[in-house]
């Protein structure tokens, strides 16, 4: 037995073995703002979604390692899979955050819980570059708390050896030609967005009505689906099992990649957009570092860095004007205009409202 | 006897401390959140609202059931027939069944996706033979089923193999000498035996396969609703954390009596009875 | 019967190992999909093993499984002998239930509970950040506890307690003749007990999600943040790289086991 025992330990060694294998390299970053050393040796806790940064895989850019070097500041670097697990976290306040990139309607919870903090974004030099039209938000009307990440919206994926013609509309999700290859979202909001979208209605209506009627189209389609997946839908639309999907913009476009099958639309009725914007959190404890690495966030260089190895939409101009830029002009990250008008952000709802709809989808995941 | 008995005191003393910390304690949080409403008062809202998951709490007690039974039959004659071997084999085996579970939950259970898929390997290997179903078999009771038992059995097959590998192997002889048949000896003595392993290998899948929510999830396609799921959601989309605890609160007490009734039935008390 | 020992065994290991030949499989993938095979490839393997992020996260977990298993397994074995001389049968059946509680609750109840806990304790503290490995650590003990008491506690009561009484008899102290009489005779379910508790820590990101801090991410926790995008092949060959190393490790101490008990036997002749 005890040779057994030192099977644990000869794991943990050759485990350790492997961290010998990093190698060095050589930073060619230029930056345009200033980057003082005086917050040399502290520490700037970063919680970001998972992979949704440049961090020097396949060749990319690291960017913070890039951020360490430059400043001296050393970056921990931890993530979360979901604005509501980061919700919980920062509500407990058992841990300083000092960046967060929440969404648009979980930066409009946090604010109006006090669990963010304000700070002058005009003074950060690189934020010159943010788009207008992602300024004065409806979460952050006074740009206030929050700077522009990333950004994505709803669309339809489908698979074009399976589905005739081009669809145009979410009415495709409930047309039972398709019965049993048909996935819809594996989460109440975004699920009853899709129905709420075909049915015309405000997607943070807070009348019950409204979501009874968007319950009832979600019934007559529950026998058509396949399943209600979220990242499930990679495998399943790369591997041709489905044909029909609601998905991100910048997800589908990965997908492409590997099935060349596939295609999007954005249906006329509209959808959902989203935004991913850095905030800095009440508890904080490195705000000025913090500062530091948000101006650093919307280099030139390291936006381009980070739109390339997300395949989200970037609101920084100096990424969309940038001749070099792989996405530049795509259509699906970046529709045109009037394809834009038509969409719509998701608000916080309030917690009545909240508990109908999460009673409803337990209805009907039930029947 | 006197001697030992203060020694085995001391023995569960740092557990006892332990568990009135670090369980305890909170578990007091949990029943303060099932017996209060959002502003804090005292209120018997959320254990009204327990009505609407009756069914959710029955079909993850029938799964978690049924996936216990299965776990069961495949881990019994496995550990039985693994204990014939020999000892340096037995040691390397055990370890063999764990090893799987050393690998990602998340990335093992896309593989089972990626086998049970309509365009997956199972179904293409049983098209061959003219068994293929045009749907596969995700997004079944039984996919959900097959995650579970795959999940816990090495928790049934460990505790069963240790009881039996070293059962005594004079009684067994006596027995077979004694003139009792294969099976008469398998059912009327190895399997007495080995009832207090059993006992804990059924604890140890039976309790976790019903409040799990990933599994579900994902190999049934989002389509069953569990209560872990169910759980989760309270806590997390709804951030009701309330109607969350009692539901946890509700899960326990049920988990509670099938173990008292379990024990009825094997006279342990190993798997904890009543509260 | 001992083909159908055999035929049985084997195919109880086709059904564990189905899942970890398809990851294995994907590990090679030369595209970034893990659902559809575009061409052999080792780049997976060459970006893995210099993602920092990823190894630290793995290193991490190690540490933490390793800790939290072993004293998941002392604390966890001596209440299981506290427990099995235990009198008084509702005392134990008692006993039994609360240390099931963390295997009752679903894994967020357990997380949330025990992160409202620690940061109430960090409070009364006066500690800022409480959460992080500390916490991670009691935490992860904690879930660990009920496995090693579960496969401990049968062990003892097929154990003979004459056996420790005529150690005490003999002159050993109750300690030495725990040691020397009780241990020996339920190592193996000591050994289940720890191996138990290490797979579920190694495996658990839930609990671990509310009780970490800024400052340690564990392996799962990274893998199960990544699907926001795609869970990429790397992952997968992380986890055959694991997997044939812990193999490799294996194969090496069956070998050398069975080359002793070779000379043990020669010599007895």
């Amino acid at each position: 037995m005890k040779r057994f025992c030192s099977v644990f330990l000869c794991v943990v060694l050759a485990a350790l073995c492997l961290f010998g294998c990093g190698k060095k390299e050589t930073s060619t970053l230029t930056v345009e703002a200033e980057y003082p050393r005086d917050y040399e040796g502290t520490v700037l806790n970063v919680y970001n979604w998972g992979q949704y940064i440049s961090d020097g895989s396949e060749g990319s850019l690291n960017v913070n390692k890039e951020f360490e070097k430059l400043t001296g500041i050393h970056v921990n670097y931890s993530e979360y899979d979901s604005n509501e697990s980061l919700y919980t976290k920062l509500k407990s306040g058992g841990a300083a955050y000092d960046i967060v990139i929440p969404s648009d309607y979980m930066i409009a919870r946090l604010i109006t819980e006090n669990l963010l903090q304000k700070f002058d974004v005009t003074a950060l030099s690189n934020y010159k570059y943010i788009a207008d039209e992602f300024k004065n938000l409806y979460f952050d009307p006074a740009n206030e708390y929050s700077v522009p990440y990333q950004f994505c919206y709803v669309g339809l994926i489908y698979n074009s050896t399976m589905v005739e013609g081009s669809p145009d509309s979410w009415g495709v999700m409930w047309d039972k030609k398709y019965a049993g290859n048909i996935l819809n979202f594996n989460n109440s909001r975004d699920a009853f967005g899709v129905a709420q979208y075909y049915l015309q209605q405000d997607v943070n209506s807070n009348n019950k009505a409204d979501w009874d009627a968007a319950f009832e189209k979600l019934k007559e389609q529950k026998p058509l689906i396949q399943s209600y997946v979220m990242d499930e839908v990679f495998n399943k639309m790369e591997g041709g099992n489905a044909a029909i999907a609601p998905y991100y913009s910048g997800d589908y476009v990965t997908m492409k990649e590997v099935n060349p099958d596939l295609a999007f639309v954005y249906p006329k009725e509209g959808s959902n957009a989203s935004v991913d914007s850095v905030c800095i959190p009440a508890s904080a404890g490195n705000v000025e570092a913090a500062k530091l690495y948000i101006n650093f966030l919307m280099e030139p260089e390291v936006a381009l860095a980070n739109a390339e190895a997300i395949y989200y939409g970037s609101p920084n101009t100096a990424v969309t004007s940038n001749p070099d830029y792989s996405l530049r002009g795509n259509e699906v990250i970046y529709p045109p205009q009037e394809v834009v008008s038509k969409m719509q952000y998701f608000q916080n709802l309030d917690p009545e409202t909240l508990a109908y709809i999460n009673n409803l989808w337990n209805q009907l995941k039930i029947s | 006897m006197k001697k030992s008995s203060f020694f085995s005191r001391m023995a569960v003393a740092p557990h006892m401390v332990w568990a009135v910390v670090f369980i305890v304690v909170p578990l007091l949080a949990v029943i303060y959140y099932a017996f209060t409403n959002a502003k804090g008062q005292f209120s018997f809202e959320s254990i009204f609202k327990l009505r609407d998951y009756l069914p959710t709490i029955g079909l993850s007690m029938w799964f978690g059931l049924l996936s216990t039974v299965i776990c069961f039959l495949l881990a019994y004659p496995f550990a039985y027939f693994l204990s014939q071997k020999q000892a340096n084999a037995q040691r390397t085996m055990i370890l063999l069944v764990m090893l799987p579970m050393w690998m990602n939950l998340l990335i093992r259970t896309y593989s089972w996706m990626l086998i049970l898929e309509r365009n997956g390997i199972l179904n293409k290997l049983l098209t061959l033979i003219g068994l293929g179903r045009p749907n596969g078999f995700l997004n079944t009771g039984g996919a959900v089923v097959l995650g579970m038992v795959y999940n816990y059995l090495p928790y049934m097959i460990l505790p069963i193999f240790t009881i039996m590998s070293k059962l005594d192997r004079s009684v067994i002889e006596a027995a077979q000498d004694l003139g009792g048949s294969r099976f008469n000896v398998l059912f009327r003595v190895i399997f007495p035996l080995s009832l207090p392993g059993v006992v804990s290998g059924i604890t140890m899948v039976f309790v976790p396969s019903v409040s799990t929510f990933y599994i579900s999830q994902k190999l049934g396609g989002g389509s069953f609703l569990l209560i872990g799921d169910a759980i989760e959601s309270q806590f997390q989309s709804v951030n009701n954390f309330n109607l969350g605890a009692s539901l946890s609160l509700i899960l326990m007490v049920l988990i509670l009596i099938s173990m008292a009734i379990m024990n009825r039935f094997t006279d342990d008390e190993e798997g904890g009875m009543i509260i | 019967m001992k083909a159908v020992s055999r035929f049985y065994l084997a195919l109880v290991y086709v059904f564990l190992y189905a899942p970890i030949a398809v990851l294995i499989f994907f590990s090679f993938n030369a595209g970034r999909s893990t659902a559809v095979f575009e061409g052999f490839s080792l780049k997976w393997y060459g970006e893995v093993v210099k993602d920092s992020a990823t190894l630290t996260a793995l290193q991490n977990t190690l540490v933490l499984a390793v800790l939290s298993s072993i004293a998941a397994t002392v604390i966890g074995t001596a209440a299981a002998v506290g427990i099995d001389r235990m009198r008084s049968k509702v005392l134990k059946s008692a006993t039994m239930s609360i240390t099931n509680v963390p295997m009752m609750n679903p894994d967020i109840v357990t997380g949330i509970s025990m992160m409202l806990l620690f940061v109430f304790a960090g409070r009364l503290l006066h500690v800022n950040n409480v959460l992080g490995f500390g916490t991670l650590l009691i935490a992860h003990i904690t879930f660990n506890l009920p496995y090693v008491i579960l496969n401990v506690l049968p062990k003892l009561r097929q154990t003979d307690p004459h056996l420790e009484e005529a150690a005490q008899d003999l002159g050993c102290t109750p300690l030495s003749a725990f040691f020397k009489a009780t241990l020996p005779s339920i190592m193996g379910s000591v050994f289940s007990g720890l191996i138990m508790a290490f797979t579920l820590s190694l495996d658990d990101f839930v609990i671990s999600y509310f009780v970490t801090g800024p400052n340690f991410q564990t392996l799962p926790l990274r893998i199960y943040a990544m699907t926001k995008k795609t869970v990429k092949p790397d992952m997968y060959a992380l986890s055959t790289i694991i997997f044939f190393v812990i193999l490799l490790l294996l194969v090496l101490i069956n070998l050398s086991q069975a080359r002793s008990e070779k000379k043990e036997k020669a010599l007895r002749q």
